[in-house]
């Protein structure tokens, strides 16, 4: 499960100010609540997160508490929501969010390498986001793409906010996207 | 080369297209089951085509869809696509390659149980999957395939695309519908069962994607037909998700009944372990199932050739079997720690677990801690038993197979690799210089 580490004073202080998704953005909340019976809008509301944490990178508290209002639920049914589901970024992440798999197939084809590899180029720690608030380092549970690993996943405001799979990575493939992609 | 029913256009240019599905045959099923069958009818197809649930339990497919409470509506099917048992990546490959593979059995299946609603829960982070399927369903719209008044009949049906938010547990079908009604991802109690009371509490059936993705073809060709393919109750084909350390990792279709030695050394499929280096174990069915080492995986006790059937796999029961599983299929050279591969495990059950069972939430701490101080090379003799004793308080004591999930590789991997155990145990040194227990392996 998602933990916050940097304490909520913290939290507070990056807090988003008044969170507004735009009127297009609203259209398609709209048709995503229409997916659902009269009355069962709160299912809408992991759809309706991945848009708010494409457009704001993380689930501030302001985020979680504007969704509940687009719900009309309340602001703990969101808080228990992101705090269960492992996508969502409780505190404040870097512009590309390198979700590293740890999981076994990938561990004995070389994920622990690449973790250790990452940690070096970017002097930060699993978890941690780098000076320049260009890279935040995570490890995830399995990615369903075993075949090939070692793979990481990284959500990009260029796909619509979809993640792109990079599979069969090595250390120098690595050191290629970070120079050719996540710029 | 063994039959092909996902996967005989996968590679088809342009097969995610409406078009080029259509003119591949593609939703002639949906024409025929709405226009020349009742929904029991497709039901009982799918009943004589011995279809087995594809998501890990193998429960026959027709069936679970006659337990649905037809007297009561709305009712919904839910695909299941929330893939996230480690060692398994077939149905992302099959949904990003050929939607409409997926969204022809939706109708189908949807037909059959009388929904005119149905959601394809898909896990999060494939949401460039879910574009793609969305696509697909749009086509499917604009062509008269779904909304109202299918094809000029009776029958409508919306078709939506739900994301999940990355939790293992929701592709535990109850919990999956706690988190498509917007909550955090707890299994319920059973029962009552989802054909009961599933999603809003109305009646509900929750399949695999694989399994949706097979009915097309049943209904195109018959149940009897479908049947006649694979072994005994393993009918048909089942996608296999291979990894680890093969020369040629992947998804294969494959007939069930193929022998394992074929599917991991024969150039059809996995073309042998990588250069230099001998299996050392198998887990055959996604990380849930118990591991074997090479032996037991390529024959059963009885020295009989294992095929890649539900029945064979678990030939010999927990002793010396496994199952089939998901398919999820980890092969592991001899550079593997199974010491550490527990660990690993132990970790992603405690991770996963939704904490709501005390033996569970509890229990799979105590697993990942004792085997992270053992491949730290702090372990004591007596954590082997202790690891055995946790997993037994686990299994069978919790509301959802989790518990399980977590125990059974716990058993089976000492059961079969306890002198691996013991070794870290008695050379706590080399341990912490890294090294790994070195098995004499023999080239199978």
């Amino acid at each position: 499960m998602a933990h916050a580490g940097l304490g909520i004073d913290k939290i507070m202080e990056y807090n988003h100010q008044n969170p507004t998704f735009s009127e297009e953005e609203m259209v398609r909340i709209k048709e995503i609540i229409s997916h659902y019976p009269e009355g069962k809008q709160k299912s809408a509301i992991l759809p309706i997160m991945h848009i708010a944490q494409t457009k704001w990178n993380w689930m501030s508290p302001a985020v979680m508490d504007y969704v509940a209002s687009l719900l009309q639920i309340e602001p703990i049914e969101v808080y228990e929501v992101a705090t269960f589901y492992t996508m969502f970024h409780l505190e404040p992440v870097g512009k590309y969010v390198l979700e590293v798999c740890r999981t076994g197939p990938c561990m004995i084809c070389g994920a622990e390498e690449l973790i250790g590899h990452l940690e070096k180029k970017l002097q930060i720690k699993v978890g941690e986001t780098s000076a320049d608030k260009k890279f935040t380092i995570k490890e995830v549970e399995c990615l369903a793409a075993c075949g090939g690993a070692p793979c990481l996943q990284v959500k990009l405001k260029t796909m619509d906010g979809a993640y792109k799979y990079y599979e069969n990575l090595t250390p120098n493939k690595i050191d290629e996207l970070m120079v050719a992609e996540w710029v | 080369m063994g039959k092909k029913i996902l996967t005989e256009h996968i590679h088809t240019p342009n097969i995610e297209t409406f078009e080029v599905y259509r003119k591949h045959g593609g939703y002639a099923a949906v024409e025929k089951a709405l226009k020349t069958m009742t929904p029991d009818e497709v039901t009982e197809e799918v009943k004589k085509s011995g279809l087995r649930g594809r998501g890990g339990a193998g429960f026959p497919a027709g069936m679970k869809w006659s337990f649905i409470d037809k007297k009561t509506t709305p009712r919904y099917l839910v695909c299941n696509a929330d893939e996230s048992e480690p060692g398994t990546f077939k149905d992302r490959y099959l949904m990003s390659k050929n939607p409409h593979s997926l969204v022809e059995g939706m109708i189908v299946a949807s037909y059959a149980l009388g929904a005119n609603t149905s959601y394809i829960y898909v896990r999060g982070e494939m949401l460039y999957v879910i574009q793609i399927l969305e696509k697909a369903i749009a086509e499917a719209y604009a062509k008269g395939f779904l909304g109202k008044n299918i094809l000029g009949t009776d029958y409508s049906l919306d078709l939506y695309v739900h994301p999940g938010g990355g939790a293992y547990i929701c592709g535990e079908e109850t919990a999956l519908l706690e988190s498509l009604e917007g909550k955090r991802g707890n299994p319920r109690n059973k029962p009552p069962f989802p054909a009961v009371k599933g999603l809003y509490q109305q009646p509900t059936v929750v399949n695999n994607v694989e399994t949706i993705a097979a009915t097309p073809w049943i209904i195109n060709n018959g149940g009897d037909a479908y049947a006649a393919i694979g072994v005994g109750k393993s009918t048909g084909t089942k996608l296999i998700s291979a990894c680890g350390h093969l020369k040629k990792p992947g998804v294969y279709e494959i007939e069930l009944g193929v022998p394992v030695e074929e599917f991991i050394y024969s150039d059809e499929y996995c073309g042998g372990i990588r250069a230099g280096h001998t299996l050392k174990a198998v887990v055959a069915g996604g990380s849930s199932v118990p591991i074997l080492p090479t032996a037991l995986i390529l024959k059963t006790a009885k020295g009989e050739p294992r095929l890649m059937t539900y029945e064979s796999l678990s030939d010999g029961g927990f002793i010396t079997g496994t199952m089939l599983g998901s398919g999820g299929f980890i092969a592991m050279d001899e550079t593997v720690s199974v010491v550490k591969n527990l660990w690993n495990f132990s970790r992603f059950y405690h991770h996963e677990s939704c904490g709501q069972c005390s033996p569970c939430r509890e229990g799979t701490g105590w697993l990942e801690r004792i085997l992270h101080r053992m491949v730290k090379g702090e372990g004591k003799l007596h954590d082997i038993d202790l690891l055995v004793d946790v997993a037994k308080k686990i299994e069978g004591n919790t509301i959802c197979p989790l518990g399980e999930a977590a125990a059974w590789p716990v058993a089976s991997a000492i059961r079969h690799f306890r002198h691996e155990f013991e070794w870290y145990v008695n050379n706590k040194d080399k341990v912490k210089r890294g090294e790994i227990y070195q098995e004499q392996l023999v080239n199978a």
